[in-house]
């Protein structure tokens, strides 16, 4: 399975050339696909590999919040939880980064300074990314200026789905230009995708168009992140550095809630990309409830009871 | 004559409304009244315990917001569904080794415990509360609210003790997380599929089967728990579970009723809640 090699990568400037490109890809298995994500996930991690990968994921955590009633006390109560999830046990690592809307980046920034936390604002009128350039552009820069350290764009799915390749490539470049310094993350929203082809040649789309980053969902729609699309993900990323020599980031988000699927997703990592993304640096998890479950199960752990809900703070 | 191949029922865990193996696949050997292999039935783990003490949490709110009378229509409902499975419960109990007629009487007390306890689920809040005089102009009421997830370990009365110990915790609007009497454990999985089948919400009680000193301070330790009952548990077992308990202060509730079949008054039911007290003034 997904090994581009045989394509060239030099930049294609022309719709028909990056339609022929991404056309060119050879196609996922799907069957294969969804079985060998089965089979990872049946691997069993336990003892000290498992407070290992509890304190991994925990460092990968992309703390969430994105809804309509956000507040800036909320924002600022998250930002609290993201550099001390557990008050109680300074041994717990930090969350990767702080995502939120565009508006409430100042707010996160502010509460932030200073703990080396990312700040993460979703951005391109996020989730339906239905919205002129400008505004995309102009929503993206506002972000920046405000203080992300990290940009969450959504694609076009309309354009990708009806096959304008290079509106989405296009689009991708100027948010990355927009960006900055700041990390773009590009998200395709898998759910809305349909196949597990589509999914490859969007990965390899946003890589080629600058992407330091690929994610899998908006969280909004379902099924957001699954095991067999990651995988795909993974594969591209990986087959992607083969090539170019070029990293790039892969960020599972949505529906990612227990322990149990966290360290799932490090299992599929590991053995599809390599070891070199089990780092927060190249490997995110964007969730919100998922920390609380990592704390439980990691003070299960270190006490030897199982503990409840009634003792982590609620989100 | 027959050549009919026997159907046999798979005993298997109760968690969350539904009939699940044990998460560690295995299971034990229960036998008859003379030691003859009667049925293999689930041998839970922590693991089970978890995930049954999840389930009750998830089905608290729910059955603890319902109206005190709803909880006891479905109380009653309850009964009525053991009362047409009386046929079953009798055989079940034989086959433990008492006689048919003391089956039969055992069947008869444990349905109208129930029916008891049912009645009971809209009273206590009368009983066990209070409109107290006070000096002011303040409405002043104490009501009684259930504790939360309640852990039970069953005693060995197989039908009898166990509904005496299940239905005076779900009456008052708790869950509840059971493990069944370790000897005894069929009349406990046939009696969840009465649960099942009586509008008894999925998790409102959670039946367990295996060794109950394995799952006993799993249950006691558990931080998510908030009271445990334990009736069956040997004397000599109590002060660990207790001292376990004793983290998050759980209420206990020590074993000391031997004879299921005497009267049960309302010791039971009001071990499991706690008192609200709340002040309104007067003519707003």
């Amino acid at each position: 399975m997904g090994d581009a090699g045989e394509v060239s990568t030099e930049t294609l400037t022309s719709g028909p050339e990056l339609r022929a490109f991404l056309h060119g890809l050879p196609g996922v298995d799907q069957v294969g696909a969804d079985e060998r994500a089965a089979r990872l996930a049946t691997r069993s991690i336990k003892t000290s590999a498992k407070a290992q990968a509890i304190d991994l994921a925990i460092s990968m955590v992309d703390l969430t919040t994105l809804e309509g009633a956000d507040t800036p006390g909320k924002v600022r109560a998250l930002c609290a939880k993201g550099a001390h999830p557990d008050p109680s046990d300074p041994g717990v690592p930090k969350v990767a980064a702080i995502c939120v809307y565009p508006d409430m980046v100042a707010t996160a920034a502010e509460a932030l300074a200073g703990t080396g936390i990312g700040i993460a604002s979703v951005a391109t009128a996020f989730p339906s990314g239905r919205a002129p350039m400008e505004a995309k552009l102009a929503d993206t820069a506002m972000a920046v200026a405000d203080g992300a350290t990290e940009i969450d764009m959504v694609i076009d799915r309309g354009a990708f789905l009806a096959g304008d390749y290079l509106k989405v490539h296009e689009e991708i470049v100027a948010v990355k230009q927009a960006c900055g310094d700041a990390h773009l993350k590009v998200i395709f929203e898998t759910g809305e995708l349909v196949t597990y082809d589509n999914v490859r040649r969007a990965s390899w789309l946003a890589m080629r168009a600058g992407a330091d980053f690929i994610k899998t969902s908006t969280g909004k729609v379902a099924p957001a992140a699954t095991l067999p699309v990651t995988l795909v993900m993974l594969e591209a990323v990986r087959d992607y550095r083969e090539q170019t020599g070029r990293m790039v980031g892969v960020k599972p988000a949505g529906g990612i809630r227990t322990t149990k699927d966290a360290v799932k997703y490090l299992v599929l990592v590991n053995e599809t990309a390599g070891p070199d993304w089990l780092t927060p640096q190249w490997f995110r998890l964007g969730a919100s409830s998922l920390l609380n479950d990592l704390l439980m199960q990691r003070r299960k752990l270190s006490t030897g009871v199982y503990s409840g809900p009634d003792y982590f703070t609620l989100d | 004559m027959s050549d009919r191949l026997s159907v046999r029922k798979t005993y298997k865990l109760f968690i969350g409304g539904a009939f699940p193996r044990s998460e560690s696949g295995r299971s034990y050997v229960v036998n008859d009244g003379k030691g003859r292999f009667l049925a293999n039935a689930s041998q839970a783990s922590r693991k089970d315990v978890r995930d049954a003490v999840g389930a009750a949490r998830k089905a608290f709110g729910g059955w603890s917001g319902r109206t005190a009378y709803n909880r006891g229509q479905i109380l009653y409902r309850v009964a009525e569904m053991l009362e047409g499975r009386r046929a079953q419960f009798v055989d079940e109990l034989h086959a433990t080794g008492l006689a048919k007629p003391a089956a039969s009487d055992e069947v008869d007390r444990a349905v109208d415990r129930w029916v008891w306890y049912a009645g009971w689920a809209d009273k206590v809040g009368a009983v066990a509360g209070s409109a107290n005089p006070v000096s002011g102009p303040f409405f002043n009421f104490s009501t009684p609210e259930p504790t939360g997830v309640v852990g039970v370990v069953a005693p060995d009365s197989p039908l009898l003790g166990l509904v005496s110990v299940v239905a005076p915790v779900i009456a008052t609007g708790n869950t509840a997380v059971v493990v069944a009497s370790e000897p005894a454990p069929l009349a406990a999985i046939t009696l969840a599929e009465v649960l099942a089948t009586s509008d008894l919400p999925g998790g409102v009680v959670n039946l367990l089967t295996g060794r109950r000193a394995e799952l006993a301070p799993w249950l006691a330790s558990h931080m998510d728990v908030n009271a445990i009952d334990l009736a069956g548990v040997a004397a000599e077992d109590v002060r660990e579970l207790e001292v376990a308990a004793a983290e998050n202060l759980k209420r206990v509730l020590p074993p000391g009723i031997s004879d299921w079949s005497a009267e049960p008054g309302t010791a039971r039911l009001t071990a499991f809640l706690e008192t609200k007290t709340v002040w309104h003034p007067v003519g707003v």
